[in-house]
């Protein structure tokens, strides 16, 4: 057929692109905005609970993190001002709310450097990171600075005990430290005094020791109920990871596995901040609800394994980085049933 | 309330035109009607040039089991056949070029049946006058009706939905001809139901239309008391077939299948009336109900146009576009086929001619980044697909990935890439997949 047109009459032209013409205002760099935001409260209690090291810390470790997705950038020929998307900004505050108040300040820029160049950019930037930045780099600090990673817990003066509790013995260790060396040994006094409502007081507000972002229950609830309600992030990685640590420990209670309480479990550590604000990184966890709910169990049950058989007090970190890892498997086998679809698929390959 | 897994709430922007009553569009001084304004063969012209036409006289005829025939829309004389731009097909399509003179008189065979002369017809008579009439599906997809009141041998219907549901953005056609013409509608219904042996049939319509769902309540009370109205709720994409029937009745249209294979035909509310006009006057398609509409036209509208009118005439009706339109949609923001140019016609599948502006960051052409992977688009596909995964094995051209995925299970409703903090291309990179697996399986069975 002659496909020469004629007779036509208009000269005005329009944009042509597929379909939907409709997009939410829902960006990107709004995401991270918000998440930052929600971040900020942390921040001030960390000021607030260990000094205005704090700050420079978190100021070292995001300028790091902008500076290192700058450089990649650059040498992988990407945008450049993706740098400035957000994304880099949260893995730098993240990286150094698992820091020790007195991490050395050069700690913060290695380990922030180490999240984005490896980590992230390595992998193909924004979105194909397989690990969370932030814990992979904590991970990496840990492994080779495990003494300056584990000690100097610290509070400002007049705060108390970075324990909690008023036992000499103990002074200089974190609420979980405690409990790690008095696992086995049974001493039912100490065992009290964490049990003890001013203890889990202290805990829920911030008054103990641990690293900058983790302290403080409430400053870290709040903000993600908000990011909860707002849809940005979703509810149920963290009421999978929480309710199973919660569940975890509740067991572990009652048949005399842990000398503390399952509200001492969730409260202290770095629970709140990992299930919270780690777990629900978007990159590194699945996009199917069901491979959501399994994520959340997967930590929960790894994070108990480590805090009650483990060799370290905590096991928050390690276990979100191993359900990263798991990720994509998990994706793999818990896609949603498609419409009309009448047996269950059976996956070849 | 009644609805389906998955969906969004995008802004409804029905404001628009949702208050303006249709008005009928003066016939044109020129149509356009291309041969192929329907999923099936193109129609095969039966004037020639010079043949003097009236309104409703047969210009292409149907050519094979699934095509429909094309009739004029104005009388005159026929201009010219010969290729002309096409809102929905990519290339220039055949289409018979009339221009408008002397009184715009009907055909003399359009006139009205007498209620004992409808009351024999046989289903099978009823068929061939609605495939005569070169009726199609008037929501957007354009299947002609007449082969899906025609269900395979052996398979019962034991449901018929008339879609009232209006679910994309913009829209009102289909309201404002509910609360304009709800007798005819309902007659329609019934006509159909006759012709698939069913006495009754649900009318669907969503809940952000109170006043068409109080007329058509009425109106059935009056007309045909079996019809049952539902009120189902107000989300995107209810008014899709596989949806629809999910919602109401629970049952799943099997993968790949079509609706008859649950026993449910799905008409819209459109073409149910335009059955009854078909049966009741002898009047075969050759205007529909447009909604004219968006932040870049001056005067929105719902106006009855002849099929073949150019956009650029109905623009001019509608008090021309403003300076800065930048998009011209054919039918709504989520579905709808962009235009480059207002020279094409309106055709049976035209629901609505959107004019976008780039003004909100709603309408703007969105920045793309990474897939963050933040799952937004699997809980909103109302599929059950991993949108952002199936785009990536499009994309990447991974097309037996992509099936197992389920890449042909997409109904493209854009739901994903609405909700998409990345901006991506989703629905582009899964039609592009798709065209490829297709293109791959012809070539298949080629070879063999």
């Amino acid at each position: 057929m002659n496909s020469e047109v004629k007779n036509t009459r208009n000269t005005r032209k329009f944009i042509v692109s597929p379909s939907p013409h409709f997009k939410a205002p829902f960006s990107v760099r709004k995401v991270m905005f918000v998440v930052t935001i929600a971040l900020l409260p942390a921040l001030g209690g960390a000021i607030y609970f260990f000094g205005l090291r704090s700050l420079w810390l978190v100021l070292i470790a995001v300028a790091t993190a902008i500076g290192a997705e700058f450089l990649m950038n650059l040498a992988f020929k990407r945008p450049l001002d993706s740098c400035l998307d957000g994304s880099a900004i949260i893995t730098g505050m993240l990286l150094a709310y698992n820091l020790p108040p007195t991490a050395p300040l050069w700690m913060a820029a290695v380990g922030s450097a180490f999240a984005i160049i490896i980590v992230k950019a390595m992998f193909g930037g924004l979105g194909h990171n397989f690990m969370n930045p932030a814990l992979a780099g904590r991970a990496f600090l840990m492994a080779s600075w495990p003494g300056k990673m584990t000690s100097g817990w610290i509070l400002r003066e007049g705060l108390g005990t970075t324990s909690g509790i008023n036992v000499d013995a103990f002074s200089g260790a974190t609420p979980l430290g405690v409990v790690q060396k008095i696992k086995g040994i049974g001493d039912v006094a100490v065992a009290e005094a964490l049990n003890s409502p001013e203890t889990l007081k202290a805990l829920f507000f911030g008054r103990v020791g641990g690293v900058l972002g983790e302290t403080s229950v409430l400053l870290l609830l709040i903000p993600a109920v908000i990011l909860i309600v707002m849809r940005v992030i979703d509810w149920r990685i963290p009421a999978a990871y929480i309710g199973t640590v919660f569940l975890g420990a509740l067991l572990a209670w009652v048949f005399k596995g842990t000398p503390v309480t399952p509200w001492f479990h969730l409260m202290s550590g770095g629970l709140m901040l990992g299930a919270l604000f780690m777990a629900t990184d978007y990159s590194t966890t699945p996009v199917t609800p069901a491979g959501q709910w399994i994520f959340g169990i997967g930590c929960g049950i790894l994070t108990i394994l480590i805090r009650l058989w483990g060799g370290y007090p905590e096991g928050v970190s390690y276990s979100i980085l191993l359900m990263n890892v798991a990720t994509p498997l998990i994706d793999k086998y818990t896609r949603p049933k498609i419409l009309g679809q009448r047996k269950k698929r059976k996956e070849r390959k | 309330m009644i609805t389906f897994r998955g969906g969004i709430h995008p802004p409804e922007f029905k404001h628009l035109a949702e208050n303006k009553a249709i008005e009928v569009m003066p016939p044109p001084r020129q149509v356009v009607i291309p041969c192929s304004q329907h999923i099936g063969a193109p129609a095969k012209p039966v004037v020639a040039v010079g043949d003097e036409v009236k309104v409703g006289t047969l210009l292409a005829e149907a050519t094979g089991m699934i095509s429909a025939p094309v009739h004029s829309s104005v009388a005159g004389k026929v201009k010219a056949i010969e290729p002309w731009p096409h809102p929905v097909l990519p290339t220039p399509v055949k289409s018979i070029i009339i221009e408008a003179a002397g009184k715009d008189e009907l055909d003399c065979a359009i006139k009205p049946r007498s209620e004992a002369e409808i009351a024999r017809l046989s289903a099978g008579k009823i068929r061939e006058i609605v495939r005569d009439a070169g009726i199609v599906g008037l929501g957007g997809a354009a299947f002609p009706t007449s082969v899906k009141i025609t269900p395979p041998r052996g398979v019962k219907i034991d449901t018929l939905i008339i879609n009232g549901a209006e679910c994309e953005p913009f829209l009102t056609a289909d309201d404002r001809l509910m609360r304009e013409k709800p007798e005819g509608i309902i007659q329609g219904a019934k006509i159909l139901a006759k012709v698939l042996g069913l006495d009754t049939a649900y009318i669907a319509i969503e809940h952000n239309k109170p006043e068409a769902i109080k007329v058509m309540t009425e109106a059935a009370a009056k007309v045909w008391p079996q019809a049952e109205i539902l009120t189902i709720k107000t989300k995107y994409p209810q008014g899709a077939e596989k949806q629809l029937i999910s919602a109401i009745l629970k049952r799943d249209v099997p993968r790949g299948g079509l609706p008859f294979m649950v026993g449910v035909v799905v008409q819209n509310t459109g073409t149910a009336y335009a059955a009854c006009e078909a049966v009741t006057q002898r009047k075969p398609l050759y205007e529909r109900v447009v909604t004219v509409t968006g932040p870049a036209i001056n005067v929105p509208k719902n106006l009855l146009v002849r099929i073949g009118t150019l956009s650029t005439d109905v623009a001019e009706h509608c008090g021309g576009l403003k300076p800065n339109a930048t998009k011209f949609i054919s039918g709504g923001p989520m579905m709808g086929i962009a235009q480059s140019t207002l020279d094409v016609p309106v055709i049976k599948g035209t629901s609505g001619m959107l004019f976008l502006n780039d003004k909100k960051s709603l309408f703007k052409i969105a920045e793309e980044v990474n897939c963050l992977r933040c799952g937004k688009c699997v809980g909103v596909c109302p599929m059950g697909l991993v949108p952002c995964e199936i785009a990536r094995m499009g994309e990447y051209e991974k097309l037996e990935q992509a099936e197992r995925w389920g890449i042909l299970d997409c109904i493209e409703c854009g739901s994903c890439a609405f909700v998409c903090p990345s901006g991506r291309r989703l629905v582009q990179w899964i039609k592009y997949g798709k065209t490829l697996v297709f293109a791959e399986r012809s070539r298949k069975k080629e070879k063999k």
